[in-house]
């Protein structure tokens, strides 16, 4: 009972915030919102027995993501703070699409036959660790390979327009506005 | 909470995702909208390795490995295009094909 409570109080504040951060005007309000959206990720998962993805789950995602998140936004935001909205007739095509897919997601979801158990089937996690470096141990190489990947692409990326740079670190030419004339 | 549950409050955590992406114009809104809809599938596998068994949990752990490695080669992809163009608006990035 005091699960199923903690459940529906989750993810209440998981939607409500997930709409703050799809229609927040301020970029940093967003990404936070963002971050409560995962915290009540993490809670959820703490439910569903999954206790060390939820310290996982508020480790990267929360210190990690929204950490960078907030970087970017600090990095690529104008100083006038203007923010380009989508018109109101986009707005609309989006939410009827979105509700498009959520209806036929709708569908499909009370349409199978899903299995239920009282008890929990989820690994504990020591059995979680074994699976992980012992029956997925290849994947999981692979994978710190992908992340040494990213970064290095990352770095490259970033750094890829300091050659066009003046000595003062600031760029030479200031950028277009948008729309300006050649 | 049972799984029917779980899998409706990702199915919208999705939608609203989708929604979000399709409206915003901004390079990192649009990310925060992606990183809401990869939330929500690994909502759905760590639901169906609690009901179901299997490896969910391994498949949501990757999953949210390969997000961080995404979002840092997508904000240096947004840091270049506001370095080239003074702001992060998308339709910004069609002038590359010119």
């Amino acid at each position: 009972m005091t699960v199923d409570i903690a459940f529906w109080v989750a993810a209440a504040a998981m939607v409500i915030s997930a709409l703050f951060v799809v229609r927040s005007a301020n970029l940093v309000h967003a990404v936070l919102w963002l971050a409560v959206t995962l915290l009540g990720t993490a809670v959820v998962f703490a439910l569903l027995d999954a206790p060390f993805l939820a310290g996982v789950q508020v480790l990267t995602y929360v210190g990690g993501v929204v950490t960078l998140m907030v970087f970017g936004v600090m990095l690529t935001q104008r100083h006038d703070g203007s923010v380009a909205s989508a018109s109101n007739v986009q707005s609309l095509r989006g939410a009827a699409a979105a509700a498009l897919l959520f209806t036929l997601l709708l569908v499909a979801l009370l349409r199978s036959d899903l299995p239920s158990s009282a008890e929990s089937l989820a690994p504990d996690t020591a059995e979680l660790a074994r699976t992980l470096l012992d029956e997925h141990l290849i994947a999981f190489e692979v994978l710190s390979l992908l992340l040494l990947a990213a970064l290095v692409g990352a770095v490259a990326l970033a750094r890829r327009g300091d050659d066009e740079r003046g000595a003062s670190g600031l760029p030479r030419a200031r950028p277009r506005a948008r729309g300006e004339a050649e | 909470m049972t799984l029917e549950n779980c899998i409706l409050l990702a199915t919208l955590l999705f939608a609203i995702g989708v929604y979000g992406l399709l409206t915003r114009r901004q390079a990192v809104a649009m990310l925060l909208c992606v990183e809401l809809m990869l939330n929500a599938s690994n909502l759905v596998f760590v639901a169906f390795a609690r009901h179901a068994g299997g490896p969910g949990q391994i498949l949501a752990m990757f999953a949210l490995a390969i997000t961080v490695a995404e979002v840092a080669v997508g904000l240096a992809i947004v840091l270049l295009l506001y370095r080239r163009h003074g702001h992060t608006a998308v339709d910004a990035a069609s002038e590359a094909r010119e």
